[in-house]
């Protein structure tokens, strides 16, 4: 059971919406991933064409949460705005703060994340930021009081995997609130990775929605994240220089 | 009247009296839309009594895909 402030899930992966094919390919996409939660974005309206089909439409919002992003913003008072337009809506209470301080990585900018995230937390919101895999970042995010800590594996839609696993094991190690691993992943094995690192969860659209065939990618990684999970609930040997027989030694007729 | 709707100028008939009027002009009343009026964030319960005066500034925005 996956945690974040007063809500549960049983899903340990955060499913974007962005960037498919079509809204028929998304839909299987999304019933295939088990997902709970569903991040979405918040952009201006064409009002002269209100039959414009719209994703939100065809879901069942009974059974999703719905986990706004800010991006776009580039301070944290855009971010602030955002999430105010996202929660008047009545849909949702959680956020994932997103601000972009370069367009070039997409990296986030860690002092306008800090302020948004301090400020939205005032403001009552369950506030998940994505930041940097800094690990004192990540420790002040979360003594600030987010709900969530959700590090980047690499640059957004990248798919470069995890690059410094290093890091990200410190700050799954020193965090008291969920951990969920967001941006970078390209494979279902980066997932499960991130899994058996002891993260709580993976957020990610592009591996997905990009993907030859997005639906059979939403199940990998629906198989990936429940596997990596296990594996790290087992607890994995360690790793040995030299070889350990798997078949005993003793008994043996000629020798 | 004129409002400023989403950055553009636009021409709306003067009965309309209320952010939920605009929105049943432009046939938005039955989409998740959240509304944005002279900088102030506008709750959904509160879109049928807000006021709309010739020359408001409005944002209409709504969720889209995103990660």
């Amino acid at each position: 059971m996956l945690k974040i402030g007063n809500f549960e899930f049983t899903s340990r992966l955060l499913l974007g919406t962005g960037k498919y094919p079509d809204f028929d390919t998304q839909k299987k996409a999304v019933e295939v991933s088990e997902t709970d939660i569903l991040t979405f974005t918040v952009r201006r309206m064409n009002i002269f064409e209100p039959s414009q089909p719209n994703f939100l439409e065809k879901l069942d919002l009974e059974k999703y949460t719905l986990l706004p992003n800010t991006a776009g913003a580039k301070t944290a008072e855009e971010a602030v705005r955002f999430a105010k337009l996202a929660k008047a809506s009545g849909l949702c209470d959680m956020v994932k703060v997103e601000v972009i301080g370069c367009q070039k990585t997409l990296l986030p900018d860690p002092v306008e994340t800090l302020k948004a995230t301090e400020e939205l937390l005032k403001e009552g919101f369950t506030v998940l930021p994505y930041t940097s895999d800094d690990v004192l970042l990540a420790r002040r995010l979360e003594e600030l009081g987010a709900h969530a800590i959700m590090p980047g594996a690499s640059p957004i839609g990248s798919g470069q995997g995890i690059i410094n696993p290093l890091n990200l094991s410190f700050i799954i190690e020193q965090s008291n609130v969920p951990v969920i691993v967001d941006a970078g992943i390209g494979s279902p094995a980066d997932a499960a990775i991130a899994m058996e690192l002891g993260a709580d969860g993976v957020l990610l659209n592009t591996a997905v929605s990009a993907a030859k065939d997005p639906v059979k990618m939403a199940e990998a990684m629906k198989l990936a994240i429940e596997a990596g999970r296990l594996g790290f609930e087992a607890g994995r040997i360690p790793k040995k220089r030299y070889a350990t027989a798997s078949s005993p030694v003793e008994g043996l007729s000629i020798g | 009247m004129k409002l400023h709707i989403n950055g553009d100028m636009v021409e709306v008939p003067d009965t309309i009296t209320t952010v939920s009027g605009l929105l049943e002009h432009f046939e938005l009343n039955n989409k998740v839309v959240m509304v944005e009026r002279n900088e102030d964030i506008l709750d959904k319960e509160t879109l049928s009594e807000t006021k709309v005066e010739d020359g408001d500034k409005l944002e209409i925005v709504q969720f889209v895909g995103g990660g």
